[in-house]
């Protein structure tokens, strides 16, 4: 399942999506949570039992401004959060 | 709705139902479950008897989740004679799932959702569109009605119940009739250009004020509204066949230029359209019931 984890307003879209496919036994050890500086991930179980990566409900409509500081104007060439999630799970969409 | 002094007129309330299957026999079945979905505008219980729908009552939801919640089923209770007891498997879902005092367990709207839409539309639907109150979500799914791809835009009114009912409003219009007005005029408009409905709400009084018909506006606000969704849709892709829940479904001005702008047409149902998430909340409660006794005769 690929979860969309965002919102969309008058300035553009801001989601990150989590293919939980890709996270059901987790091939980085969830090192996804630890990435993230602002300690966004959580680790859910699903709607069917399975246990995946999630953003928490307090950031998601607020991605514009709590990813910025790993954005590329912020002196990132890569996202912690996509970097360290080895089997791909991670998206962003801006 | 009388037009008497000093009575303010509410033309946003929709109509809240009642309905039950006298068809079938609840106390004839295996296995009685429900769905309680607690949203921020509407509530809704579906009880359905060996997996199949039976009753459902559609209200508004109130200022406390668990009394929407009891107010609810309380209704399919009085009409059927049935009491809480006799119901096996609660299942709540909605903004307020977590606040249903009776409910065995809670499960996201989006698959329930879902779960609704494959028993509504059949298990060709692929795509959902579920436009609520106050938010509104594309989902994606597979023939059991199981989530593959989802997103919701909860932070935002525009597209959402709460947008129209706030454009009722300012027309005087019962919400009932929008939709059928929309397609009243001479040329259809151009959409009202913001997408939030604060901004929306001061362009539609600028246009009446340049000379648009009531209609008019109407009819360029479902225009906007159907682009605000579909953009929506354009992001989880939009396959075959495509369903819509929620209470905007019934607004023939929003979903047939929904319609026409992805160009290809929502399954049609004669299931009120606001019960979809109840509706698979209840058929999960099923589908447990059904697991867990499998699971004791194995035992």
């Amino acid at each position: 399942m690929i979860a969309n984890y965002g919102y969309k307003d008058g300035s553009g879209e801001y989601y990150i999506s989590i293919d939980t496919d890709k996270c059901i036994g987790c091939a980085a050890e969830r090192a996804c949570l630890a990435a993230c500086p602002n300690e966004m991930f959580e680790i859910i179980t699903d709607d069917y039992d399975d246990e995946v990566a999630a953003i928490k409900q307090s950031f998601r409509r607020s991605l514009a401004f709590d990813c910025a500081e790993c954005k590329p104007a912020a002196g990132y060439a890569s996202l912690p959060c996509m970097t360290a999630c080895t089997p791909g799970a991670v998206k962003h969409s801006w | 709705m009388a037009d008497t002094a000093g009575e303010k007129k509410e033309y946003w309330r929709w109509q809240e139902s009642c309905w039950i299957d006298e068809s079938k026999d609840w106390r004839a079945a295996k296995i009685v479950t429900a769905g309680i979905d607690v949203g921020s505008v509407s509530s809704q219980a579906v009880v359905c008897v060996d997996g199949e729908l039976y009753g459902f009552n559609s209200m508004r939801t109130g200022n406390n989740s668990p009394d929407s919640a009891r107010n609810a089923i309380q209704g399919v209770l009085d009409k059927s004679g049935m009491k809480l007891e006799d119901i096996k498997y609660v299942v709540g879902t909605g903004y307020g799932r977590v606040n249903v005092p009776f409910a065995h367990k809670a499960i996201t709207e989006i698959a329930c959702h879902a779960r609704g839409a494959n028993y509504m539309g059949g298990n060709a639907v692929r795509t959902i569109l579920d436009m609520g109150g106050q938010d509104c979500k594309a989902i994606h799914c597979d023939e059991k009605g199981k989530v593959t791809n989802f997103l919701m835009n909860d932070k935002c009114a525009a597209g959402t119940g709460r947008g129209m009912e706030v454009i009722s409003d300012l027309m005087q219009i019962p919400i009932a009739e929008l939709g059928q007005r929309s397609f009243d005029v001479d040329e259809e408009p151009n959409a009202v250009s913001s997408v939030c409905v604060v901004f929306a709400k001061s362009e539609a009084l600028g246009l009446l004020k340049a000379g648009y018909t009531k209609n008019k506006v109407i009819a360029a606000y479902c225009q906007a509204m159907a682009e605000r969704v579909v953009s929506l849709l354009e992001r989880i892709g939009v396959e075959k066949e495509f369903f819509i829940t929620g209470g905007i479904a019934k607004n023939p001005g929003v979903v047939k230029r929904i319609e026409k702008i992805l160009g290809i047409q929502a399954v049609q149902t004669k299931i009120d359209s606001q019960i979809a998430g109840a509706l698979g909340a209840a058929l999960f409660g099923y589908t447990l019931m059904q697991k867990q006794g499998a699971s004791a005769k194995a035992a």
